[in-house]
This record gives C-alpha cells, structure tokens and sequence, in this order.
C-alpha cells in the first residue's frame, strides 16, 4: 500500500494549459498517474496530451469523477484554485505554486473549515514537490526515477533535500511507500503530524524519515506525538543549522523568528522524544538503514 | 521586507492611529526647518535604520533647540548605527525623522505577529511598554494580553475594548486605544504585514494615546499586489549582493565563511551549508539558484558569490529534478570561462542525465574537483580550503 495516492486515483490538473502545468501533466502521465482531467477557465473544451479540459473544477468533478488535483496556478490566484477545487469535491489537493501570500493561505485554512471533518480535504504544500507513491503514481514535480518503491515513509518540507534523501535511500537499496512535500512556507495545507497519522496506518510502511528546516513549531509537534502514539521507528532532521537569526532562507517558512525556531532547539527536541536523528544530511540513507535493522 | 519607523507610522496614521507629528529629514538643514514646521519646544532625532534598539545605541536624541536638532541630525547621518540587532557592521543612516516631544505617562506594548501554529494573527499587549516583548515574556509573562483573530471576520471591537481595559486604561483612553488597535489591524491586513509593533505605545496627561515607535514587516509573497510597500523599500538597508541576487530572482544570503555555495533547491542549499560546518569548513553564503538552474542563471551566480573577496573555493551542488545536469555542467563551463575565476571549484551533480553532466565537465578541460555525494563534496571544498588557505 501507499497512503494519499496510487496508480488509480483520477487526478485532475488545476492550471494544465500553463508552460508548467502541461509539462508537468506529461510527465506525470508517463509515470503512471491517472490524469483524468484538466482545468483552466476559458479553454473548456479542449484536450492536452490527450486529457479533456473544463472551464470548472466542479465540471470536470462531475464528467470525469476526479479526487484529486494538483494546482499549477499562479501566486495571485492560487487561493481562489485551492477553494475552488475544495468546493468541488476535491479530497486531495496538492499545491506546487512557490508565492502564495500567508493571508491567503490563512483564508484558504479558514474556508476549509466550513465542511464537516469527513468531507474536509486534504491539502499538501503550497511551495512543495508534490506526493510520490513509487511505482504506482506521482502527483507532483520530482524526477521519478529517483526513487525506489519500498516500505519507508519520506515526508519533507523541502523538495530538493527530499530528493537527496530518495537517491540515498536508493543507493542502500532502500524503497519509499510514498513521499510528500509538504512544502517550505509558513502556513501549510498539511504538517507531518497530518501524513504520520496515514503512514501509522498503512501496513506496508515500515519506518518513516521526516526532514524538517528552520522555522515553525511543526517538527516539534510531531516529535511530541511520534512518542506518545507512533509505533514505528521514525528519523529526522532539521537543515539549517548554519543559518543565521532573523533571515529568511529561501523558503518563505524558513526563518528563525521565534525560541524553538532554530535547526539546534528542534534537533534536541527529536531526540528528546526518542527520534533518531540523522547526523547529517548526508546520512539519510544510513540512519533509515540502522533503524530497518533494528525494527 | 521591512520598512522605516517613519513609514510605518504613514501607514498607521492613515488607518486612523494616532501618532505625534513628525517629518523625514535627509540633512542637518531639513531637520532643523522639520522642527520649525512642526512648532514646541522639544523635538526627537531619530536615526531611520532597519533595525530596533536605537535608543541605546545612541540613535534617539532629545533635542531643546534648533541647533540640537540640527547638531543631533549632524552627528547620525552619514554613520553606521551599531544597535544589538544590526550586528557588528551595523547599519547606514541615510534619514532622520523629527518629531514632536510631547511628556507621557504611561508606556504600553502592542504588537500584531502571523501566528504559524494557529494560522492566525495574534495581537499581543502589555502594561510594560518599554522593553522587549521577549523580557516581558521572562520577568512578568502574567503581564502579557492576548487576543486571536478570527479571518473571516476579523479583529473584533470589543476584543479590543477588552484588551483596552485590561491594560487598567481609563474611559476616555479606552474610546482612543481602541480605536488605535482596530486601526493598526487594518494596516496589519490591508498592506500583508507580517509583523507590526508598536513599542511603546504611550498615554499622555491628555488622554492621547500615541504610536510612539513603529516596526513593519511585509510579506515578500504579497508584495505584487503592495505597490505602496514595494516602493518604500530602501536598497541602502540590505546587503547589495542580496538586493543585486533579487534582480535575477536568486535567492543569497551573505554570511562569514570561505566556501561559496551554489545550490538548487532552497532546502538542500542549507543542507549543504550544514554539510561544509560538519565537514569543518564555513560556507560563505546561503544561494538558491531556484529549480530550473539555466546556464545563465549559474553564471550570475558565479558571479556573485565570486563578488565575496573572503571566498577561496566554490561549492556547486545540483539535484537535478525537471532541469538536466548536462544542462548545469554546460553553464558551469560556460561561467567558468567567463569568469575566469581561481578559486578551486568543487562540483556535485545528481539526479537527471547525471553521467552526461560529469562527462561534459571532465571533457571541459577546466579545472573542476568533481564530487559524487553531498558528503564527498563537502569534505572536498573544505580539502580545498586548506590546501589554499
């Protein structure tokens, strides 16, 4: 198994006419995804790559019967997408756009809260990589064949350090059930305490690595759960150790503002909830491998 | 991006927050005609830096006369204020705001912050003006009011009426607080801050309650649709590699080190940094040359970090995802060639076309380290170091 996504689930692309948009659609499409349909407003009608395009989420929720989208829409009207596709239906929203002003997204969580629990969706990133189940279908923007199908959960805030962490974890032989960005600014669709809860429930997954960075309290808050309900052997790691108070690191989330903000408090935390904590980014790989070993 | 306390108070003021009167000034002259439009008898001079902790720092002067405001405007422009927040090279002083001394009372805190955890914004106010909100925190963390704001429907009068009158604030400074806390929520939302503080916020012998000092971040995302902070932006109170990075869209942070980096991806360019300290080295800076790293996009920021003269070796490191390495090794040939830099160059590509990218560079005939893993890089840029250092 794999959790959020599999080679059947019906995707539906939000921006699909877009340089990136239909890229990426043809990519994904290649890797095995089940791309069902596309939107963008004006251009119903039409198809990409063989994919029938609507004017409406809500039209192509109902011709196509598609769960998911993932939203390739520019900064100003990323929001407008997201609530969009939320009003539709949509279960899973996957949002690649890098830019999305925090008040929007503060709106975007707000309006998300007038469903009931049960047909509240699920959103990952903004400013994220997308999801990957390997093998079976990749809802996002990472180069595919990095990564080897497996039973290790991989949740990231960052999309090129999770990509480093697949190749490694490929390098020892290692497989990936399935990996989500969650995406580097400050308020997120999903924390990794959101995709833990899935990953505690899915059998195939057998240890999960969760690389975080500077800023925010969300690593903290899944060490303190990872103790008190997680069954299975957890690695972490916090980058930006070096990085300086105050400065916003790329990443609209990644800066340190507040006590707890910064690579070192966070590290100490996870190892205070029993975490083992990857010495160095360039020890993914083995310290997944040590707990494999022991679990 | 952040702006001056003058401009700050602009904003306010124009969302109904009660501020003393005052004037830029960019000369000794200007301040002193600022203080003769203004009127009184005592005047503030007050250095215009992107940083707090003036006052100590000698950067707030009470002036009595025309010639203190000007003696005082003299002494600051043109320095370097060294407060506690701006680090040791401090910041330039380009402006002076001049303003109205009037004697208070009281001196209170209010502050507006992006909570992340809650996704919320959460006002925050204090009886102790003054000081820190952080020392508040340790000597007195009762003394700390708070309310959440609700998105949909925002800052809510009587939340700030009961923050009003927690602060122990008679009836007719109540009326006028709060109308200073719903205004300064409104120049929080209307202009995408992310942070407004106004410390102190004081109460005069007359009732008046008055933004004394003012700080504002923005939201770097928002600012396509803030003109109005866009063109309050001062270049003269950031890095000029950063504001020269920004023209290109790359993302650069200056630091102490001697290992320049050159990364995709703004996670995996802390990574790397992390990797140098581990590996015993000090990257010079944080650089994010975004996913699709072009040849030409690798060349400015060549171009850059080589701009550092405290860098003696060059760390390229690419994951490639939607980009190809042979792409990237083909600008890092291209930049070397038009950089002609010394400097030894360490290079680690990954991910897509990963043996075309290192064949291209191997048949380059440049003079490049070429590294397999994060690990392997690093633990050459640091060799490389040495051996040059």
């Amino acid at each position: 198994m794999s959790i959020l996504i599999d080679e059947k689930t019906p995707i539906l692309v939000q921006g699909i006419t877009g340089d990136k948009g239909s890229f990426h659609a043809k990519e994904m499409i290649d890797y095995g995804s089940n791309v069902v349909a596309g939107v963008t407003p004006g251009k119903g009608g039409k198809t990409v790559h063989g994919v029938p395009i609507f004017d409406t989420v809500r039209e192509a929720v109902k011709q196509t019967g598609a769960t998911t989208s993932i939203t390739f829409v520019a900064p100003p009207f990323a929001a407008d997408a997201i609530m969009e596709a939320a009003d539709a239906g949509i279960r899973l929203i996957c949002s690649i756009t890098d830019g999305i002003p925090a008040q929007d997204m503060m709106r975007v969580k707000r309006y998300f809260l007038r469903y009931s629990r049960e047909r509240r969706p699920t959103m990952v990133g903004p400013n994220c990589a997308g999801i990957i189940s390997p093998g079976k279908a990749m809802l996002g923007i990472m180069p595919g064949h990095i990564y080897r199908q497996g039973n290790v959960g991989l949740i990231s805030r960052s999309g090129t350090l999770g990509y480093e962490a697949a190749s490694q974890l490929k390098e020892l032989g290692i497989g990936i059930s399935t990996s989500v960005g969650i995406g580097g600014d400050p308020i997120n669709g999903s924390s990794f305490l959101d995709h833990l809860v899935l990953f505690d429930q899915d059998p195939e997954t057998e240890a999960v690595l969760i690389i975080g960075e500077i800023g925010g309290p969300q690593e903290a808050e899944a060490a303190a759960w990872i103790k008190e309900n997680f069954s299975k052997p957890v690695v972490g790691f916090v980058a930006g150790l070096t990085a300086p108070k105050g400065r916003r690191m790329g990443h609209a989330g990644a800066i340190i503002s507040a006590t707890g903000d910064s690579a070192a408090e966070k590290t100490e935390i996870m190892k205070s909830y029993g975490l083992t904590v990857a010495p160095s980014p360039a020890e993914f790989g083995s310290a997944v491998a040590s707990v494999l070993k022991r679990a | 991006m952040d702006v001056h306390e003058y401009q700050a108070k602009e904003l306010l003021a124009s969302c109904g927050v009660a501020v003393p009167p005052g004037t830029v000034a960019f000369s000794p002259d200007q301040a002193v005609y600022a203080a003769t439009e203004l009127g009184g008898s005592h005047w503030v001079v007050k250095a215009q830096i992107h940083a707090g902790a003036r006052g100590k720092a000698g950067g707030i002067k009470l002036c009595r006369t025309y010639h203190e405001v000007q003696q005082a405007a003299r002494e600051l422009l043109g320095k370097r204020l060294v407060t506690k927040q701006t680090g040791p090279e401090g910041k330039p002083v380009q402006r002076v705001y001049v303003e109205l001394a009037d004697p208070y009372e009281r001196e209170l805190y209010l502050g507006f912050v992006l909570d992340r955890k809650l996704e919320r914004v959460r006002v925050i106010a204090s009886k102790h003006g003054g000081m820190e909100i952080e020392e508040i925190a340790k000597t007195d963390p009762d003394a700390i009011l708070q309310v959440i704001v609700e998105p949909a429907v925002g800052l809510l009068p009587f939340q700030a009426r009961e923050l009003a009158f927690q602060l122990g604030l008679n009836l007719k400074q109540v009326s006028r607080a709060v109308q200073s806390i719903l205004g300064a929520y409104r120049a929080f939302r209307d202009n995408d801050a992310t942070m407004l503080e106004i410390n102190p916020l004081v109460v005069t012998k007359d009732d008046k309650v008055l933004a004394l000092d003012a700080k504002m971040s923005f939201d770097d995302n928002a600012l396509f649709r803030r003109r109005n902070i866009v063109d309050m932006n001062d270049p003269s109170q950031s890095d000029p590699r950063e504001a020269q990075a920004l023209e290109h869209s790359l993302n650069y942070i200056g630091l102490d080190g001697e290992i320049g980096c050159i990364v995709n991806g703004a996670g995996l360019a802390m990574a790397t940094m992390d990797m140098i300290k581990h590996a015993g080295g000090n990257p010079a800076n944080f650089l994010d040359v975004g996913g699709g790293a072009s040849a030409e996009r690798v060349a400015t920021a060549f171009r850059l970090v080589l701009s550092d003269a405290n860098v003696k070796v060059v760390l390229v490191n690419i994951f490639a995802g939607i980009n190809r390495c042979d792409w990237v090794a083909q600008g890092v040939i291209d930049a070397v060639k038009a950089t002609n830099i010394t400097a030894p160059l360490v290079v680690r590509l990954a991910g897509t076309n990963v043996e075309a990218g290192r064949k291209l560079l191997d048949e380059s005939g440049i003079n490049v380290i070429t590294a397999d893993s994060l690990a392997d890089a690093a633990q050459k840029a640091v060799a490389a170091y040495r051996s040059v250092k």
